[in-house]
């Protein structure tokens, strides 16, 4: 991935360039900060939809429904008027779970995207600008965050730490430790590139502080970048969080999808065919995980031009191909005439 | 009005190939003044030591020896954080030394923003407005808010110019200010520093490889040939009486019609390889003196007062 970004690089500005060219005089200046919002797709907006619902749903589903915990004696009952997506087998209310659940899942999924940016951030861009001996302690550091196993590791902490106190954060900080690596390294290869471009020199020049020529001058640059490593820490913690919760190692004090499943599995939802049991977690982790992904695609658009350029280019070429068929029939039409 | 004093100039880098370290001496006991009003050409090709010098005289390097002594009119020297406001530097490629990101706005009202030339933002956003104004970049309302993406060379160039005086320098290190802009548009951007120079009596630092340009921008000029000083002199001298094997190879490849195409074997003529930087030739002393050695100082008094 590394070697992708950093080869796209000038490919990129050499896109830029032209292309901007023909509505740059006459017509008014766009911020900064418009050029790196993605170009609105189907895809793009289908990924947003999803994304933003199901947000909506962790954030306002638990205001909503009633206690998911509450046992009652109708105990694996099929989806009807009275409870939505039906019950477990102690008659818990599967809807109030997933709307819980999800709450959870979120709140894990935007702590560990949070806590992994930083910490990448930090050893990525921190390093590779002040460079010298600096980057060469970050640099191995971040190597050996690399190879570290992830899931092992994690097995091993959750195990360590006593399960009254395997609360939320845990599990989130330990799921950002192990995953930050891998995208500080792709940040300081980009930053290594940004870092000797000419602007960054002059704003140093002018007597910019350090401080600001990293969040100022260089930051901004690595904007799509970031944005993407962010998307995919919590994909990835998301993700991560549902496997350890699955295998019983989860956030003790809080529900996630991850455990839904675990107690589905545990109560013999599969056997039993209790699908509205594990069906509706496990739709909620893919579908948000797709959604995800398809932002995380159009965010791709933005670090590398040239995807876009593709698909502009496709649509310039539908548009030709249709005004020729278009006037071949005209053609056709007056020749009938005649 | 700002001086400049370069003295022993000395740049090392140390090059490393496997385990082995080498050390490169970049520029070699390079000495110069820079003197308000007035245009120093520092002549040379890829690779001997112009840009170093440029980027040490901006702070961006540090020299291995050497001073560079600034000093206003009244003698006082300028050290530390007032130094970038002296010395500002334009660089040579408008495409890249403007962030993308940025607008016009911002790359001109920062170091007035640092400098503390402006205080409120209404202040500054009039200032900037002015500088590029100065700088021929009309109606400046329009051009302000854009992005350099949206400009063409020479307009990003005069751009850098604006941002490069907008701390109030005095002295301006211009790195080959017009090689990367379209012929056609050179002369402009040329004509601007001269009248920038003239009107604030700017001491500039003009860095170039083409002789053409620099005889007639310049006032003096200082070859430069594997990070030493070859031939130094006033422009006309140096360029119409090259003594120095290096110089006489750069004004043979400059283009002359007249020549016709017999300069083709120019660089048959003079065997590079034989060319030797040990020497350097001196005009306004007269003589050759030896190069990538401490400077003289008489000779220094003796140079600084001479008309161009």
């Amino acid at each position: 991935m590394t070697n992708v970004t950093a080869q796209t690089q000038p490919a990129a500005a050499e896109l830029t360039g032209p292309a901007a060219e023909p509505d740059g005089p006459g017509t008014r200046a766009r911020p900064g900060w418009r050029s790196l919002l993605p170009t609105m797709t189907p895809w793009l907006a289908i990924g947003l939809g999803l994304v933003i619902v199901i947000t909506l749903f962790g954030i306002l589903g638990p205001l909503l429904v009633g206690d998911p915990q509450r046992i009652r004696d109708q105990g694996l009952t099929g989806p009807s008027a009275q409870f939505w997506l039906g019950t477990t087998q102690t008659g818990q209310d599967v809807f109030a779970q997933l709307a819980f659940a999800t709450r959870g899942s979120l709140e894990i999924g935007a702590i560990v995207g949070v806590i992994a940016t930083a910490l990448s951030g930090f050893f990525g861009i921190y390093g590779a600008y002040r460079g010298g001996v600096v980057d060469e302690a970050f640099s191995l550091f971040s190597n050996v965050a690399l190879v570290i196993p992830g899931l092992p590791l994690i097995i091993v902490i959750s195990g360590f730490v006593p399960r009254e106190s395997r609360g939320l954060w845990t599990i989130a900080l330990v799921l950002a430790v192990t995953s930050w690596a891998a995208s500080a390294r792709v940040l300081r290869a980009q930053t290594l590139s940004v870092r000797h471009r000419d602007y960054v020199a002059a704003s140093r020049a002018s007597g910019e502080k350090p401080w600001r020529v990293i969040v100022v001058e260089i930051l901004p640059n690595l904007l799509p970048v970031i944005a993407s490593q962010f998307v995919f820490a919590v994909i990835a913690a998301i993700l991560g969080e549902a496997g350890l919760a699955f295998i019983g190692l989860g956030a003790s004090n809080s529900s996630t999808l991850g455990t839904m499943l675990f107690y589905a599995q545990n109560g013999f939802a599969l056997s039993l065919g209790a699908w509205w049991w594990f069906v509706p977690p496990g739709l909620m982790i893919a579908l948000f995980g797709m959604g995800l992904s398809l932002i995380n695609f159009s965010i791709d658009e933005i670090i590398n031009p040239k995807l876009k350029n593709l698909r502009r280019h496709r649509r310039l070429a539908k548009r030709a191909a249709r005004l020729e068929r278009e006037l071949t029939r005209r053609g056709a039409a007056q020749e009938a005439d005649r | 009005m700002t001086t400049v004093h370069v003295t022993d100039l000395v740049k090392d880098y140390s090059i490393r190939s496997g385990l082995r370290r080498r050390r490169l001496r970049a520029v070699d006991h390079v000495s110069l003044d820079l003197v308000p009003g007035r245009t120093v050409a520092l002549v040379g090709e890829s690779g001997s030591g112009k840009s170093t010098i440029a980027k040490i005289l901006t702070r961006m390097e540090k020299p291995t020896s050497g001073t560079v002594e600034v000093a206003l009119d009244d003698g006082t020297p300028v050290r530390g954080p007032m130094y970038l406001r002296q010395v500002q530097m334009v660089f040579q490629d408008p495409f890249a030394s403007l962030n993308p990101f940025h607008s016009i706005e911002h790359h001109i009202a920062r170091p007035l923003l640092i400098h503390e030339r402006t205080r409120t933002a209404a202040q500054t956003h009039e200032r900037v407005l002015e500088m590029l104004e100065r700088v021929n970049l009309t109606p400046a309302e329009t051009i302000a808010p854009r992005r350099p993406h949206e400009l063409s060379g020479g307009q990003r160039q005069r751009v850098a110019i604006a941002r490069a005086l907008a701390p109030g320098a005095q002295v301006l290190i211009a790195d080959e200010p017009v090689s990367m802009l379209d012929v056609s548009i050179r002369l402009g951007v040329l004509n601007l520093l001269g009248r920038l120079q003239r009107e604030d009596r700017l001491a500039v630092l003009y860095i170039t490889h083409d002789l053409a340009t620099a005889r007639h921008f310049s006032d003096e000029i200082v070859v430069l040939y594997r990070g030493r000083v070859v031939e130094r002199g006033p422009a006309d001298a140096v360029i119409l009486d090259p003594h120095h094997d290096y110089t006489k190879l750069l004004a043979q490849a400059a283009p002359d019609p007249e020549r016709g195409p017999e300069r083709v074997t120019a660089e048959a003529v003079i065997d590079r390889d034989a060319i030797d930087n040990s020497v350097c030739y001196d005009h306004f002393l007269g003589e050759w003196v030896q190069a990538g050695t401490p400077a003289a100082r008489g000779a220094r008094a003796g140079r600084a007062g001479q008309p161009a």
